[in-house]
């Protein structure tokens, strides 16, 4: 067991599914010399070649568009596109033809590509550079969406990914890769818990407070905090986000009877509707109150001197929390 | 001599300067200098055409009787597409858009296939692996990336004996990922033949609106050769096509060919042409059908007699008798299959959407029971 940052978990994830399998390919902008910006790919071109882990012209959609020719030879692709705002030239390819082709082809076409992006804000960045669009590829049948939250699941996610055969949207939240936890680099794939699955990450009794990605770690936060205040907050990382794991969430608000989500994302047509609607429908008779959303505003991201009043911190989220008592 | 680090390599490419033609409208043979055309087999180009022009035509009447909900006319294209399908090794892939049926059938796809999607029983759904030819692309375009990532993998594989060739149209140029396909093969020198059938209408705008310059001198600025070939000139895009191909095997990089031919039909059965063109236009350009060109020649140097020309009409009409009750006797997918291949793996989500929709459906058949 060794303690590495979230970042160097992906790393050697990479590097597993790389040694694992030699179709496998790493491709995206900055990937190869430099590393990639959050140096997620440090070292693997070094080590695999430039064949395996291309360096490529400057251009999304082109990214993704020839990451599915080659997985239409047999490779198995992971793209690395930079920051989150910068997916949307690609969107034409993964929506229209990544997520659609295996429907398509009634299954004769395969494509094991994965796309991984960094996303959410709280790094003080410019624009384009801190946005959560995960709800747009959750929204599209074909895709699996995930985003991993510490590094030991990141370590596990990213290879599970890869190993999987249908495209997969892999969310990396990029203000937690520098988190450092304990990983066991040791033990092996199949213990690791299945892509489409949430865990539970802290118990609790009064609400069940969901989440993914860079807000795990808030809500664990959150978590430790209301425990100061009598208050049991159960939090679970949803992980994936299409499809969602509903049976464990269902589990958990049927005992605690709240449930709150928080997501960086706007509030509106987001997640959390879709978790609202269908806690709603299925734990109708387990509810003390209605479940509460917490998240950004219906506003573009703000400049970053100004993301500190759109990120739900701590307090906003234990205020939501509060609220779903006052019912 | 020493190359700086983020120099490129010395590479020289050319663009032509005329249109390359073999057979002339008359069905004359005339002789390139760069495009030796050898032994061939024009009477086969000759069947592959009509075929494929019967093929169109009944498609048409069947979606004129409501039997198929469009079709995508290949009218005026047959040489264009037979000469560049017949340049093609088995080994070589080919990306169509959604009109290339003529290549279709020279990768020997069953033109069922075609009719079963423009029927909306399913969305063109063939094995690619198994002739070698790609899905149709509806979007425009986005099947450049496709080719040219397959033709990465053909590099990784050290595979020297297999090309990739991408066919678009005119309209298609304007497309982003058509210039990003162009930029990327070109930086990674990929075995693909970039094959731009002009057919003059982007629906109704013409070349002039994506382009300033023609089609096939775009790939000047990009870094490889470009070349314009008479469309409707099934030798001369045979000859063109051959040899870009090998170039690509042998590893001399992309190639952009530009078939200057003529949308003779309307983009779709849905469209009005007489809305946007002349009718003295497509009067002009039927006296340049790629099918008459050919049938000239093979007449008048006596390689072909009645007989064969009347062979092959039967043959046209019996596959298009075939083609037909074939269409007519396709079953509508049962609605459960719309949730069938949408992922791989398993899907919570879609898996109890399935359940309940076939209980939703069982409810009907109970109530039927009943009564």
């Amino acid at each position: 067991m060794s303690k590495i940052t979230l970042s160097r978990a992906l790393n050697e994830g990479l590097r597993r599914s790389l040694e694992n399998d030699p179709k496998v390919m790493i491709m995206g902008e900055d990937v190869g010399r430099l590393g990639g910006v959050f140096r997620v790919t440090d070292g693997l071109q070094k080590d695999f070649g430039e064949h395996r882990v291309v360096d490529t012209p400057l251009a999304e959609s082109g990214i993704v568009g020839t990451a599915i020719g080659l997985a239409l030879r047999g490779y198995r692709p992971v793209c690395e596109i930079q920051f989150d705002g910068f997916v949307y030239p690609a969107t034409d390819q993964i929506v229209s033809q990544l997520a659609k082709m295996r429907y398509r082809s009634r299954g004769s076409v395969t494509l094991p590509v994965v796309i991984r992006i960094p996303f959410g804000g709280g790094i003080g960045a410019v624009e384009h550079h801190s946005e959560s669009p995960e709800v747009f590829f959750a929204h599209t049948a074909g895709l699996r969406v995930v985003a991993c939250a510490d590094p030991a699941d990141a370590f596990a996610m990213i290879q599970l990914a890869i190993a999987a055969d249908d495209p997969v949207i892999f969310f990396e939240p990029k203000r937690r890769y520098w988190d450092k936890a304990e990983v066991d680099m040791a033990a092996p794939l199949s213990d690791a818990l299945p892509l489409d699955k949430a865990r539970m990450v802290h118990a609790g009794d009064d609400v069940t407070l969901l989440s993914y990605g860079p807000l795990v770690r808030t809500c664990l936060e959150a978590a430790l905090a209301a425990r100061e205040d009598g208050r049991s907050i159960e939090v679970i990382d949803l992980r994936s986000l299409s499809p969602l794991d509903m049976a464990t969430i269902e589990a958990s608000v049927a005992r605690t009877g709240r449930c709150v989500i928080a997501h960086e994302a706007p509030v509106y047509a987001g997640l959390g509707a879709e978790i609202a609607a269908r806690v709603t429908e299925h734990c109708f008779y387990s509810l003390e109150a209605p479940v509460l959303r917490v998240g950004g505003f219906a506003i573009p991201y703000p400049p970053a001197t100004a993301e500190e009043y759109y990120l739900p911190d701590l307090d906003r989220i234990l205020d939501a929390v509060d609220r779903t008592f006052a019912y | 001599m020493a190359t700086p680090p983020h120099g490129h390599d010395e590479k020289e490419w050319h663009v032509t300067t005329e249109t390359v033609q073999l057979l002339t409208p008359e069905g004359e043979r005339v002789d390139h200098p760069d495009y030796p055309l050898g032994d061939v087999d024009i009477k086969g180009m000759y069947r592959d055409m009509v075929l494929v022009r019967r093929i169109d035509t009944e498609a048409i009447a069947l979606q004129r009787q409501g039997e198929l909900g469009l079709w995508a006319s290949l009218l005026g294209q047959e040489a264009a597409q037979i000469g560049s399908a017949r340049a093609l090794s088995p080994r070589d892939m080919a990306f169509p858009s959604y009109r290339e049926h003529g290549v279709a059938w020279c990768r020997g796809l069953d033109p069922l296939r075609l009719l079963e999607m423009f029927r909306g029983v399913n969305n063109g759904a063939w094995d690619p692996k198994e002739h070698k030819f790609h899905l149709y692309t509806v979007v425009i375009g986005d099947q450049t990336l496709h080719a040219t990532g397959y033709a990465m993998g053909i590099q990784r594989d050290g595979s020297e004996d297999e090309a990739v060739i991408v066919y678009f149209g005119d309209g298609a140029t304007s497309q982003g990922d058509v210039s990003e396909a162009f930029a990327w093969s070109s930086v990674f020198n990929a075995p693909l033949v970039f094959f731009c059938q002009n057919n003059q209408f982007a629906i109704s705008a013409p070349p002039e609106r994506q382009s300033r310059v023609p089609i096939f001198q775009r790939s000047s600025g990009f870094g490889f050769p470009g070349i314009q070939v008479d469309g409707n000139d099934v030798l001369a895009c045979y000859a063109v096509t051959r040899q870009a191909m090998r170039a690509a095997r042998e590893g001399q990089g992309p190639t952009l060919i530009e078939a200057f031919t003529y949308r003779m039909g309307a983009h779709t059965t849905t469209d009005d042409p007489t809305r946007y063109r002349m009718a003295s236009e497509l009067e002009t350009w039927r006296l340049r059908d790629p099918i008459e060109r050919v049938r000239s020649y093979l007449a008048r140097n006596g390689e072909a007699d009645s007989a064969f020309f009347e062979q092959v009409a039967e043959e046209a009409d019996e596959l298009a008798a075939k083609l037909r009750a074939a269409c007519l006797a396709l079953p509508d997918p049962p609605p459960l299959a719309l949730f069938d291949h949408v992922y791989a793996g398993d899907n919570a989500i879609l898996d109890a959407e399935r359940a309940q929709f076939a209980a939703y459906l069982a409810g009907f058949e109970d109530e039927g029971a009943a009564r």
